[in-house]
């Protein structure tokens, strides 16, 4: 029985590790996917939502949530300006060039972070409504965790519908699919890279504002975490919703698992699930559409 | 029909050579350094191999690094601290590791490539931290005792064999790989880079060639990692970091890829201004090189050596 109950504990903290995986890494599926961009740096804007959040609440004294809002508006309008001025330059580089352009840009987010805040991990007090725990037939659930999966949930179903229903969801699908047609076809292609790279880092920062009870936070997040945002977006595959999603749970599951059952080998697990995947499924568990 | 591009040495090149010599006798005081560059240098060149010659973007290419360090510093704490028998143990084990993992890297595109280096030093990493009554965890492998070179050139405090020890070796190893980019394997591998579809066309197999040459660039790093370990006597777990990986790639293109040179004026520039600039402020000094690695991207690509190739082509137009 305690065996169940721990397998439903775990099953459910990587539930809600996953779906904090998902959310950052979104941003990232839809630039690869849109611009064949590969951005390292995309950790970094999760890491700011999180310092946004922490100086929203802990120096202007915001309350938690509108802090997460601001979090949000801050990595958004931040992602929109290095959009157009630096990444846009990058867009038909080699992605040699983008991965060295935006490692340097990690080094010097940490850097910048580190310069204003020092290198320690950085408290979130979250509001009592958060706190403690729910009994839910036995199990012991986290009530912040149950509040992250619920936003994921939320931020997930707003996003498919943005994507799927609305005219501006249909240019980015047209733009995925492919570039050169949906300019012709009048669509600003420009335009639909801006704003889903800024509606992406916004995301992220959301994420990294949710996160920083679980992931943490201090300067050398963009670092600690890229390989996981990496293998969300490899692993699920590039431009769609659905892959990340269920790359994100899986690798969440099994990294919270692996370092509950099998602490000595911990991490392992995680690259090894990572290759397994990528040798089963070069392209990413859901291709882009052709 | 045109031949192989020749051997000769030009000029510049011996003038370049010169400089190492030059800075023995020069900078007693600095030949920690010295060795240092050089070991960087080695490190670089091998890396050139597979990014500047063959295309393929490793972002873990410490892995090879560190495993040559540790072979040959637990040889060495284990009695066999013979040096160059050292080095062979250590390119053995490292370009065995590259080969198998070779498999995996010819596969992929670019994103999975990255993201398979990236995981395979994560890996290599863990592995040197938790086995850490084998490598000493995070304290790192110290009891490396190394015997004289030859029998006959001991390790002094005044850092000079070592220096010259690695210069002995940069020096055989640059010539090898000088002398393979230059033959029908390197101008192949050439091929592949402008254009990797075209080249099966001509009856080049890009696979076997890929795996070939991420074998001797694993092996080549894996020397490296040995100089390390040989020269300081320790095996730090940085060596697999991430942090080795990323700035080794900042050396290539500060020095520029595809000229084997680059990597060696790469290095040489960045440990210099590394022991200059982060004396200062550590924090600051991985600002600059982040701004350093997006101006290079944005305004110079070519790095220091393609700078000199465009100075050296605009002199010798005047001068004719």
């Amino acid at each position: 029985m305690t065996t169940i109950v721990s397998f439903i504990g775990v099953l459910f903290d990587g539930v809600a590790y996953g779906s904090l995986l998902f959310l950052i890494s979104i941003g990232l599926s839809v630039t690869m996917g849109l611009m064949n961009f590969i951005n390292l740096a995309h950790g970094a804007f999760a890491m700011l939502g999180g310092y946004a959040a922490v100086v929203a609440m802990s120096r202007l004294g915001i309350p938690f949530l509108p802090a997460l809002a601001i979090a949000f508006a801050v990595s958004g309008a931040v992602g929109a300006l290095l959009e157009r001025v630096l990444y846009r330059r990058l867009y038909r580089a080699a992605h040699l060039d983008q991965v060295l352009f935006t490692i340097g840009l990690t080094l010097m987010s940490i850097a910048t972070a580190t310069y204003f805040f020092g290198p320690a991990q950085q408290p979130v007090r979250l509001p009592g409504f958060l706190t403690g725990q729910l009994h839910v037939l036995g199990v012991d659930l986290g009530t912040y965790r149950l509040f992250l999966i619920a936003m994921v949930v939320l931020a997930t179903l707003a996003l498919t519908f943005l994507v799927e229903r609305t005219r501006f969801g249909a240019q980015v699908r047209a733009s995925v699919d492919n570039q050169q047609a949906s300019v012709g076809l009048g669509i600003n292609v420009e335009r639909v890279f801006s704003v889903t790279f800024a509606l992406g880092s916004a995301l992220a920062g959301l994420g990294g504002a949710l996160g920083i009870d679980v992931l943490g936070l201090d300067p050398t997040f963009p670092l600690k975490y890229m390989v996981y945002f990496l293998l969300v977006v490899a692993v699920g595959g590039a431009g769609t919703i659905r892959g990340p999603l269920i790359a994100a749970l899986i690798l969440g599951v099994f990294d919270v698992a692996g370092k509950y059952y099998v602490p000595q080998i911990g991490s392992f697990v995680i690259y090894a699930v990572m290759v397994i995947m990528l040798l089963l499924f070069p392209a990413g568990l859901v291709g882009r559409r052709a | 029909m045109s031949a192989l591009p020749t051997l000769k040495w030009n000029k510049f090149e011996i003038a370049f050579w010169l400089i190492p010599i030059a800075a023995f006798f020069l900078f007693p005081r600095y030949l920690t350094l010295g060795s240092q560059i050089l070991i960087a240098g080695l490190f670089a060149l091998s890396l050139d191999l597979i990014l500047g010659y063959a295309r393929i973007i490793s972002l873990g290419h410490a892995a090879f690094f560190g495993l040559g360090a540790y072979t040959a510093g637990l040889l060495a704490k284990h009695g066999f601290g013979e040096p160059l028998s050292g080095l062979f143990a250590a390119a053995a084990v490292a370009a065995l590791a590259g080969w198998i993992t070779s498999f995996l890297i010819v596969r992929g595109q670019d994103l999975t490539r990255l993201m398979v280096t990236l995981g395979i030093g994560l890996m290599l990493f863990e592995t040197a931290n938790q086995a850490s009554s084998i490598t000493g965890g995070v304290d790192g492998l110290s009891g490396v005792e190394m015997k004289k070179i030859f029998g006959v050139f001991g390790f002094g405090l005044d850092g000079k064999a070592a220096y010259l020890y690695s210069l002995a070796v940069l020096f055989v190893v640059f010539n090898a790989t000088r002398a393979l980019v230059r033959s029908p394997f390197g101008l192949s591998l050439r091929g592949i880079r402008e254009g990797e579809r075209r080249m099966p066309a001509i009856g080049a197999s890009v696979r076997r060639k890929l795996v070939a040459v991420y074998t001797i660039g694993a092996g080549i790093a894996g020397i490296a990692g040995a100089l390390l370990a040989q020269t300081t006597q320790f095996v730090g777990i940085d060596v697999f970091g991430f942090q080795r990986s990323a700035e080794l790639m900042i050396m290539l293109v500060l020095g520029g890829t595809g000229y084997l040179y680059g990597g060696l004026l790469g290095a040489a520039v960045f440990m210099i201004l590394q022991d200059y600039l982060a004396n200062l402020n550590p924090v600051y000094w991985q600002f600059w090189l982040g701004l350093l690695l997006v101006l290079i991207v944005l305004f110079a690509r070519g790095g220091l050596m393609g700078g000199l190739a465009v100075l050296h082509d605009r002199v010798w137009r005047t001068s004719r």
